[in-house]
């Protein structure tokens, strides 16, 4: 086991899937010469040589458009987009045809395809450098979504998006790149698509968290534990499809749910949850389905992010509203 | 008053709107000398000009990152992207930059612009033609989303639309675009945004549409009243972003039912938003879940099946039976 | 209820022309890049160029300024005091001589390396500074100066550029708009419809790439197969020209003929300014991963401001008094605005919530109560 931290996690995976997987290619702006903006692509260029690690031109359209072909004709491209807030460029290849193509061709052709993209705020960046767009992608069908909290996780499931046989959106939090390191597994780990992890366990109410706000939500979960109130925590790690199953059983559980997300609230993920939960769990619930998001404006610029990021304190002061019914 | 279908009234709007501000302009993909695949904009060119009524390349992205340029100038452009699926090019300039720039600047730069697109299914189209994208709008700040339901509420919205000073997404639900006349006002008729409204007055359900849906739940509402003595309350949206959500606390307190009929995928749609605006504020006031009719999490099939897809009536009576029995 | 309009249509049909018709044969090969100064500080002909004396110095000024604000621009960011910024130098003559060469009146396009662009056109240091702070009230530009806020996203600030320019053109204001954008974004899909709107149009807009040789660590040769980026306006009917971008009076004089001639209705063109960044692509950028000593140097003698020093020298307008006395002038301006950067008043939350829209809805009004009042259960400050 080596102790890695998120990105190292991610060249990780990257470098196993690579060498028992000859189709699989690395696309994208900077990802050779450079490694990377984040270095996720560090030393595969030297490792695998200029064929299977391509830098490119300035060009998303093009980067997915092309990768959308490499995979259909066989390759398994793995696309790095350098920010998430740069993915709106694709966006058409990716609704109109990654999302597509299987059911276009009633199967003939599929895309074993993944596009990962940094994701998230709070590395006091640019504008377009800190955004969550999950709920845009979750919309569509024919995609798969995932979110990484944690090294181990994110080395697991990027392993389980490369060889997934669908188009997987990879978001990888780089708010916790480097933030800590863990014991990830050597070799060939995949954890399951569509699984939500317990990080933590409880019995008073339930908080959904993903990415970096994983942390946030166990942050929280420790402070209210303080409070002799026992807060679940539920990494749904995939977006969609969502794990409805342990959702509602964590609901089911607790009879109380809080949803944490950085994206803006109006439309976000935590809509799909709370409408889930009022779908299956509704009578379960002893209070309503609060959601802790982002404001709906834009992500502002470094000297207010703190404020627009949900911390530990609104998560905190939320949870005891809960528990007020 | 002029009996008019549902594009007409667009293009009265535009008409009202052009003769009445030399600021505002369309622009977009046959919208001059061809009028606009649906005539939308017919007649525009002769009365105005190539200058107001302008054919551009074939470019959804140009079409847009240009007239946010123009907005910003100071003029009021109209642009018509062909087909809801068609918007997706422009995506990066809308959630980029239209969304943003007054934000941006500070109120420096303001980009009173509106992006019209035919929306929704039921024609019988190509792959690409029927498709609905609200929800992808309504989760960007800073827009505002759209969607009229009658030829009265498409003149009156459209004109609000033009002469709002923030970016305005406004779909034009094709499948009604013929499908019936109506008194619409002549001139200047403005429906403010942001207010839904009560389409049909009701005690048991609420029953929530946008668009197209309206008239789904409209003859749901008949068929239950008629056969099954059930009163529901048919709320149309008309603007998604910002929600009138005075109008539907109002009704739910009432009828403590909710049914949400929508055409586009189901997950991580804008029935999951108004599901969890209700849940989380009218929690004490739900006699049961909300439930949602939908369209499905897969693309929209082609036309032999798209029947299956769409909400009917049939489907929409079936979520309202299944929220009393709740 | 389509009326059948096709007698009315088919009298103002245009007449399709056949092709080629429009050809203009100066277009079909681009002459080598316009010169005016050697690195040496000679003049490549005889005669003198036709700039004012003063408009040299003051252009000078500006290249200073801007080299000095770079370097401490980089300083601040390293010590903390400032977010991510994307340095200039080596750029200088490229921005100068091209933005002091608009009027009043015309616009200009930032992407996001144009400071110093921004700065002669009239914006505070101070102001560009609290952009790179992180102050959303950064992005304000003063009423009375035509520049727009920065575009981080590739190429995307073309088509606004063309837009601007096009309204302009239908309101008959004489305006010209100019663009900024770099190599890579020469590949993005937006520059390809940002030149055909321009072309199709002939709207009065400059599109001039500043060819720095690197998108981050992709050389330029990288980013498309022709032999060069000018070329490119060919494909869409208008004239491209490359420049020596470390050339001051080259990038000057070019502009202003691009500028004039779109003017006066003549269309737009791209200018194509050959130069180099001297520094990372950003401070978060590493430039000693892909690129080599040896090329740094070879552009470090061909730096824009001694070109321009030595010059001045030959002409008799400078010397070493005088070059001492601009850098120093321009380091206590530079510090002054710094200070001023660092003393404006303290951020409001509402800052976040004001500007989406011109008028706040209830969900954002309501978003910004419960935030106030968070605050003030904690205290008045975030908890730590
Ligand atoms: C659409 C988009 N994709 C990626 C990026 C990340 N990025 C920032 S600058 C840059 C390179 C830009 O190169 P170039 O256009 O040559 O301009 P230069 O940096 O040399 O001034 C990249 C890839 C971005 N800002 N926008």
């Amino acid at each position: 086991m080596a102790q890695l931290n998120l990105v190292q996690a991610v060249n990780d995976a990257l470098r196993s899937e690579m060498q028992l997987d000859d189709r699989l290619v690395i696309l994208g702006e900077d990802v050779g010469v450079d490694g990377g903006v984040f270095r996720a692509t560090e030393g595969l260029l030297k490792q695998f040589g200029p064929r299977r690690v391509l830098d490119t031109p300035l060009s998303e359209v093009g980067i997915v458009g092309s990768s959308i072909g490499m995979a259909a004709y066989g390759l398994h491209p793995v696309v790095e987009v350098q920010f998430s807030g740069f993915l709106p460029p694709a966006f058409d290849q990716i609704v109109s045809h990654a999302a597509r193509i299987r059911w276009r061709s009633r199967g003939r052709y599929h895309l074993p395809l993944v596009v990962r993209a940094p994701y998230g705020g709070g590395i006091r960046s640019p504008e377009h450098h800190s955004e969550s767009p999950e709920a845009f992608y979750a919309h569509v069908g024919g995609l798969k979504v995932v979110i990484p909290s944690t090294p181990a996780d994110a080395k697991g499931l990027l392993i389980a998006a490369i060889r997934d046989p669908d188009p997987v959106i990879f978001l990888e939090p780089k708010h916790i790149y480097r933030a800590f390191r863990q014991e990830v597994p050597e070799g060939e780990y995949i954890l399951p698509l569509g699984r939500a992890q317990i990080a933590q366990e409880g019995d008073d109410l339930s908080l959904f968290a993903w990415g970096a706000m994983t942390q946030i939500a166990l942050a929280a979960a420790e402070e209210l534990d303080q409070a002799g109130i026992s807060a679940e925590v539920v990494d749904l790690r995939t977006i969609s499809p969502l794990d409805a199953e342990t959702i509602v059983a964590s609901v089911r559980k607790t009879g109380r749910a809080l949803i944490v997300h950085e994206a803006p609230r109006q439309g976000g993920v935590g809509a799909e949850v709370a409408a889930l939960i009022n779908d299956k769990a509704l009578m379960s619930l002893q209070a309503p389905v609060l959601r802790v998001a982002g404001f709906d404006t834009i992500m502002p610029l470094l000297q207010l992010e703190d404020y627009y990021l949900p911390d530990a304190g609104r998560v905190v002061r939320a949870a005891r509203r809960l528990m007020t019914y | 008053m002029a009996h008019l279908n549902l594009v007409q009234a667009v293009n009265q709007a535009l008409l009202t709107e052009m003769a009445r501000d030399e600021r505002v302009l369309v622009l977009g993909e046959d919208v001059g000398l061809d009028g606009g695949v649906f005539r939308a904009t017919e007649g525009l060119y002769e009365k105005f000009g190539p200058q107001r009524a302008i054919d551009t390349p074939l470019a959804e992205a140009g079409i847009v990152g240009t007239a946010i340029g123009m907005a910003v100038y100071g003029l009021r452009p109209v642009c018509e992207l062909q087909f809801d699926g068609f918007m997706l090019p422009a995506f990066d300039q809308i959630l980029s930059h239209a969304s943003r720039l007054r934000g941006r600047s500070r109120g420096r730069f303001q980009v009173p612009l509106v992006i019209r697109a035919p929306y929704g299914g039921g024609i019988r189209a190509l792959e690409h033609h029927s498709e609905s994208p609200e929800q992808f709008y309504v989760h960007i700040p800073g827009l505002k989303v759209v969607i009229p339901a009658t030829p009265a509420d498409a003149k009156g919205l459209l004109i609000s639309a033009i002469r709002d000073p923030d970016p305005v997404v406004f779909l034009e639900p094709k499948r009604l675009y013929r499908a019936f006349r109506q008194e619409v006002p002549e001139g200047d008729h403005a429906i403010p945004l942001g207010q839904a409204r009560v389409a049909r007055a009701g005690r048991d359900v609420t029953l929530i549409g946008w668009g197209a849906q309206v008239h789904t739940a409209l003859q749901a509402a008949e068929l239950l009243a008629a056969q099954e003595g059930i009163s529901v309350e048919v709320l149309d949206l008309r603007t998604l972003s910002p929600l009138d959500l005075e109008t539907i606390s109002q009704s739910v307190e009432k009828t403590g039912r909710v049914v949400i009929a929508q055409e586009a995928p189901r997950s991580f749609g804008f029935s999951s938003e108004l599901t969890a605006l209700i849940t989380e504020r009218l929690f004490l006031h739900l006699e049961g879940p909300v439930v949602r009719v939908t369209g499905f999490d897969t693309a929209m099939p082609y036309f032999s099946l798209e029947q299956y897809y769409l909400p009917d009536v049939g489907r929409v009576a079936r979520g309202v039976r299944q929220t009393l029995s709740a | 209820m389509v009326k059948s309009s096709k007698t009315r249509t088919g009298s103002r049909k245009p007449v399709a022309k056949p092709a080629g018709n429009n050809r203009q044969d100066h277009l079909w090969s681009l002459g080598p890049p316009v010169e005016i100064l050697r690195p040496d500080g000679r003049t490549v002909a005889k005669e003198e160029p036709d700039i004012a004396a003063d408009d040299l110095l003051k252009m000078y000024r500006w290249m200073v300024n801007g080299r000095v604000f770079d370097e401490r621009a980089l300083k601040l960011q390293r010590q903390g005091r400032l977010g991510t910024y994307a340095p200039l130098s080596g750029q200088e003559a490229a921005q100068v001589g091209s933005a002091y060469a608009l009027e009043q009146r015309d616009w200009l396009f930032p992407s996001f390396r144009e400071h110093l662009a921004l700065a002669v056109r009239g914006q505070s240091w101070s102001g560009i500074l609290l952009y790179h702070g992180g102050s959303e009230e950064g992005g304000r530009v003063p009423e009375g100066i035509n520049n727009f806020t920065p575009s981080i996203p590739i190429a995307t600030q073309i088509l606004h550029a063309v837009g601007v320019a096009w309204a302009a053109k239908l309101r008959g204001d004489p305006i010209v708009t100019l663009v900024y954008f770099g190599d890579g974004g020469t590949s993005e899909g937006d520059f390809h419809e940002g030149m055909n709107f321009a072309g199709v149009f002939q709207t009065p807009t400059i599109f001039f790439c500043q060819n720095n040789q690197y998108a981050i660590s992709l050389p330029r040769a990288r980013q498309t197969r022709a032999e060069t980026l000018a070329q490119k306006a060919i494909a869409y009917g208008f004239e491209g020209v490359q420049v020596d971008g470390n050339d001051l009076l080259a990038v000057y004089q070019t502009t202003r003929q691009a500028m004039e001639k779109a003017r006066q209705g003549g269309g737009p063109t791209l200018i194509e300014a050959l130069t180099y960044r001297l520094g990372p692509h950003t401070t978060a950028d590493d430039p000693t991963r892909y690129r080599q000593d040896e090329e740094l140097q070879h552009w470090q003698e061909r730096d824009p401001l001694i070109r321009m020093r030595l010059y001045l020298e030959r002409r008799g307008d400078w010397d070493e008094a005088r070059e001492t006395a601009l850098w120093e002038e321009a380091k206590a301006d530079i510090a002054q605005s710094v200070t001023a950067y660092e003393q404006a008043p303290a951020r409001d939350v509402e800052e976040i919530f004001k500007y989406t829209y011109a008028e706040m809805p209830w969900n954002l009004q309501e978003q910004l109560a419960d935030l106030r009042a968070y605050l003030q259960e904690s205290g008045g400050q975030l908890p730590e």
